[in-house]
């Protein structure tokens, strides 16, 4: 099942206009693939997911089309929606432990879900069962009540719930935010087993924590202030940053085995634009280091490197220069450029690795 | 979740309203803090050219409250009949107790809504009647307020053994028959006045103020800037009357509504039985004699109906105006 | 400087409030002045509750604590007002911190009256933005503002700004970035390292150890309220003892290594799905349920195991993870002596110089 989006834009209608949450994002996804979507708060990653899914209250659809398997399902309709969800796109929504119906036990209202969706209970409760104990849960949770559940194990329920039907898209929005480092990884693992097991085809993990999804996406789109900054593949991202705000972003995540006396990490200063009157040109100008003129106008988001998509106007250039500088060289010589400089991943031969986990994840240019 | 750029008013209701779930279970199912997780504010770069207003929250509940026709309507209705009773009493055209005309005259020209049995004008008596319904409910819905607001906070904040004292005594009021007891002390009463009934009411009506009081204290003193005030050394009655109350103020203002209401129709109740003061008129009384002098049999309906009809309309328009007061306050209630 | 002597608290809980939780166990562990402890726990280890019964804002069921000698639950409120001149809290969401009705400088006029009575308004005004300054905010940005106009990380600055218009000497820091970006995270954690070369004590908890590596002198492990390891933090992250903190290191997911395989993942799936992959590691594993939610299979019992049985507990499973022990061993008596009795801290075993591990694996 593949995923394409073109242009989507969704806004949030307020009482001072209209806050553009989500502006002319576009990307692809392939079947079988986890997708990170990675993002502070306030950068749009939430809206975006849940849009493919449940345009809720004030949200409204101003613009572009996604495509499910080349068919375009038609976010702006909640009734033609309602067709998709939970078979086709499901979501495992933000605060998914609070989402549980805390008056009805588990298996009750399971059926009632299924019921409101044209499936009988009777024709899923074996593959019910078996999931359930997938994940790890005793047969009887069925029989409580959420409240008689951990965190953790709501999570998993939820989880159980919202794949049933083994839908194509799944979009786990915060799933491992609120717990504890082990379920944490308990539950990373069972998404991608889900994924391996094909109960969902494609999946879109919506998280602000990157080493998550270093973990258990196959590749990282990184959203800012609205608009998609970088996608590449997971190792890609976290070696070989190329746009400057996910390299930031990078070297404020402590690792473990790193104290201040060893490393220091820095922070972003400055605060994402406002969403409801965005800056023109590139929206993280005002907070990058590496700002210069043409970032007034707005950089495009393009492939600059084979699979690695960057919005930004110093990437671009970079790459063109790695480019030139590689053509000037003879092909088959492999070895690194010259003159190259410190800063260019030498992806070509891939030899550098550690250098450029070096530069990518830990220097922080300029500061 | 870092409130870093301006984002949208769904986002921040859910982010920042969540922890009130359960303040709006307590009680009465209103979210208790007026405005919480409201749109953003007046403090982003300027240059926004917003539409209407500067953002500023109190801005945005009277734009909601202008249209809710639910408050609207009812307070109109409302303000109508205070501006009636309290004026009323001055343009009526005779004495209401006063024998002015031929008895159970119909409605005429000289006597709006006729006369009652006794030749009393029904219009004038109407105002007078208005007049101190209203002031009974008024005396009722503050005693109640009062005393309901001061044990509920003291037995929600401390917890213990106060509020296991404070709700033994609270049930023992609830238990006790206001009616029975109203027949009682009346019996040893020469008269009864307005101020009387109206203390009555409030007495005997405290109680559920109380509860109401006391659940909402309970989740509201878990938060963490109840903490922190406790960390900066401050005493109870001052965080209490300083950091919990004004965050339910949508909510007491929602009961002290209520209260008012209810004690209006305690009241006509009350009269209507017979028990009510003993030396003025009111709404409730006027039905009172009506029964009392066969109005129904005589086919005197002016003498009944209009003020029945009055009572209904004053409690209505209250309750109305309530319910869209809630909507106002609780923006998930709204239905935009 | 704080001393916490074998603190423990027992909760009622329940759906009538019959039931007994032990919430912390004989936590005992010290903070000097100018150190930063980390006491790391997942989600009910108790490490809230002891930062609370530090504050003295919820009292401890036994045991003391003691700032600078002197037991905190003997004090008068008097000596409760001094007290909180020098011990000072940060929570864990920002904005709740901020009652919303009023603006954030409030904060700072609390403290102001009950603290600084006499301090007139230049003099205060001066203070106030002298501590703005050493939390790195600018005056002009925050103040007169009301709590929803700032963010997250101002409001959390701004609060520690307040703790040190105090003369604080110990910060009681629960979870205070958990709710930040990862781009503001940085920043209030950097202000704490500052503080600290200041002079700054402070209890820093977390249930992320990488933040708790990154900052602290030593680090205190809790699980189920009790204390599991603690000691120098190079020691305790370097060199971990006890299986739970080792599963813990395990299951921090990391930026450029992979999840090892085996470890806990493999928990997950279980060899009677068909068509699961029957992961050597589920070989000989009990059948993971029974009829109730917590089996007890899976469980060593804090008190009368057999170290036979605990081997196979050494690696948590996920259950065990999530559920507490006593939830089995159902305490006889409902009395608070009774359900700490029945649920002991397990005894500390120096395995290093500064470095004290559970004994058994407990």
């Amino acid at each position: 099942m593949t995923l394409d989006v073109e242009a989507l834009s969704v806004a949030y209608r307020t009482l001072r206009g209209d806050v553009r949450a989500v502006d002319g994002v576009s990307f692809s996804i392939a079947d079988g693939e986890i997708m990170g979507l990675a993002g502070e708060s306030g950068s749009g990653k939430s809206t975006l997911g849940n849009s493919l899914v449940y345009l809720e209250g004030r949200m409204k659809h101003t613009g572009g089309t996604v495509r499910l398997d080349g068919k375009e399902l038609p976010i702006w309709d909640q009734r033609a929606m309602n067709a998709y969800r939970l078979r086709e796109v499901s979501v495992i929504p933000q605060y998914a432990m609070s989402a549980l119906n805390p008056t009805r036990k588990i298996g009750r209202m399971t059926a009632d879900l299924l019921k409101s969706r044209g499936v009988g209970y009777d024709s899923v409760v074996e593959e019910f069962k078996r999931r359930i104990d997938l994940v790890g849960l005793p047969q009887n949770v069925l029989g409580m009540y959420p409240f008689e559940l951990s965190g953790g194990m709501r999570q998993r329920v939820t989880m159980v719930i919202s794949t049933l039907l083994n839908p194509s898209l799944l979009i786990a929005d915060e799933v491992t935010s609120a717990l504890d480092v082990s379920t944490q990884r308990a539950v990373g693992e069972m998404l991608m087993e889900f994924r391996d097991r094909r109960f969902v085809k494609t999946m879109i993990v919506i998280t602000h924590d990157l080493s998550i999804l270093a973990q258990i996406a196959d590749t990282i789109t990184v959203m800012y202030a609205g608009k998609l900054a970088e996608k590449a593949p997971a190792s890609t991202v976290v070696d070989q940053p190329l746009h400057p705000y996910t390299q930031l972003l990078l070297a404020s995540l402590p690792e473990v085995g790193l104290r201040y006396d060893q490393a220091a990490l820095v922070g972003i200063p400055g605060r994402p634009p406002s969403l409801l009157r965005p800056p023109a040109g590139c929206r993280f100008r005002a907070r990058c280091p590496f700002a210069f003129d043409k970032c007034a106008e707005e950089p495009p988001f393009v492939e600059l490197k084979p699979g690695h998509q960057v919005a930004c106007w110093k990437a671009a250039e970079d790459a063109a220069q790695e480019k030139a500088a590689r053509q000037a060289v003879p092909a088959g010589r492999g070895g690194e450029p010259a003159g190259a400089g410190a800063e260019r991943a030498p992806a070509a031969d891939g030899h550098g690795d550690e250098q450029a986990a070096a530069v990518g994840a830990r220097a922080v240019p300029g500061q | 979740m870092s409130l870093g750029s301006e984002e949208e008013v769904a986002q921040q209701v859910a982010v920042s309203t969540a922890p009130q779930e359960s303040v709006a279970e307590a009680g009465h199912g209103t979210a208790p803090v007026l405005g919480a997780g409201a749109a953003p504010v007046a403090g982003a770069p300027s240059g926004l050219g917003a539409p209407l207003f500067t953002g500023n929250r109190r801005w945005e509940f009277l734009y909601f409250a202008l249209r809710n026709k639910k408050l609207v309507s009812g307070l109109a209705v409302e303000l109508v009949f205070i501006v009636l009773a309290i004026f009323g009493p001055l343009i009526a055209p005779y004495d209401p107790n006063k024998l002015v005309g031929p008895p159970m005259h119909a409605p005429s020209g000289h006597y709006l809504l006729g006369t009652n049995y006794f030749g009393q004008d029904v219009f004038s008596q109407l105002f007078y009647g208005l007049r101190d319904s209203y002031l009974v409910g008024f005396l009722g819905a503050l005693f109640a307020a009062v005393v309901g607001m001061a044990i509920g906070f003291a037995a929600g904040y401390r917890g213990g053994v106060l509020d296991e004292v404070l709700q033994v005594f609270t049930n023992i009021i609830v238990m006790i028959p206001s009616l029975v007891l109203l027949i009682v002390i009346s019996a040893y009463l020469k008269s009864r006045g307005v101020f009387f009934e109206g203390v009555f009411i409030g007495v005997t009506t405290w109680p559920w103020v109380a509860r109401a009081v006391r659940a909402q204290t309970f989740t509201l003193r878990e938060r963490d800037f109840v903490d922190l005030a406790k960390l900066s050394g401050r005493r109870a009655t001052s965080i209490i009357v300083k950091d919990i109350a004004p965050n339910m103020a949508s909510y007491l203002f929602l009961v002290v509504i209520l209260l008012f209401g209810s004690s209006i129709l305690l009241a006509a109740n009350f009269d209507f039985l017979g028990l009510g003061p003993t030396n003025s008129i009111s709404l409730g009384t006027m039905m009172n004699q009506s029964m009392l002098w066969s109005a129904l049999q005589l086919h005197v309906w002016w003498w009944f109906i209009p003020p029945g009809v009055v009572i209904t309309l004053i409690v209505a328009a209250l309750l109305v105006a309530n319910v869209g007061l809630d909507e106002v306050f609780n923006p998930r209630l709204r239905e935009t | 400087m704080l001393e916490v002597d074998k603190i423990s608290k027992v909760y009622k809980t329940g759906t009538f409030g019959g039931e007994l939780k032990p919430a912390l166990r004989e936590v005992s562990f010290g903070i000097d002045k100018g150190e930063v402890v980390s006491l790391i726990g997942q989600s009910g280890s108790g490490k809230s509750t002891l930062g609370k019964i530090i504050l003295r804002l919820v009292g401890a069921s036994s045991g003391t604590v003691r700032f600078e000698g002197a037991d905190i639950s003997k004090l008068d409120k008097a000596g409760l007002r001094e007290y909180y001149r020098h011990v000072q809290g940060v929570f864990q969401d920002p904005f709740s911190s901020y009652n919303p009705l009023y603006k954030a400088d409030r904060v700072f006029e609390m403290v102001r009256s009950v603290y600084f009575p006499h301090v007139r308004g230049p003099e205060w005004h001066a203070k106030v933005e002298a501590a703005l300054e050493s939390v790195s905010l600018n005056p002009a940005d925050v103040l007169n503002k009301f709590p929803h106009q700032l963010s997250g990380g101002q409001q959390q600055r701004l609060l520690i700004a307040r703790a040190l218009l105090l003369d604080v000497r110990l910060l009681v820091a629960d979870e205070i970035i958990s709710m930040l970006d990862a781009s503001t995270r940085v920043d209030v954690l950097n202000l704490l390292v500052e503080l600290k070369r200041r002079g700054l004590g402070v209890l820093f908890i977390t249930h992320d150890l990488s933040l708790g590596n990154y900052i602290s002198d030593r680090s205190v492990i809790l699980r189920y309220g009790a204390v599991v390891e603690m000691g120098e933090t190079p020691k305790v992250f370097g060199n971990p003892q006890h299986p739970y903190t080792k599963s813990l290191l395990a299951a921090v997911p990391q930026l450029h290594k992979k999840w090892e395989p085996g470890e806990l993942g493999a928990a997950v799936v279980p060899a009677s799905y068909p068509g699961g992959n029957g992961n050597a590691a589920d070989h000989g594993e009990p059948k993971r349920y029974s009829k109730s939610s917590l089996n007890p299979l899976r469980h060593p019992a804090p008190h009368g195991e057999t170290p036979a049985a605990t081997a196979s507990a050494s690696r948590p499973s996920l259950m065990e993870l999530e559920g507490a022990p006593w939830q089995r061993a159902r305490p006889r008596g409902r009395r608070t002596e009774a359900v700490l009795a029945a649920n002991p801290a397990p005894p500390l075993v120096e395995v290093e110089d500064g470095h004290f591990v559970a004994a058994n694996g407990q």
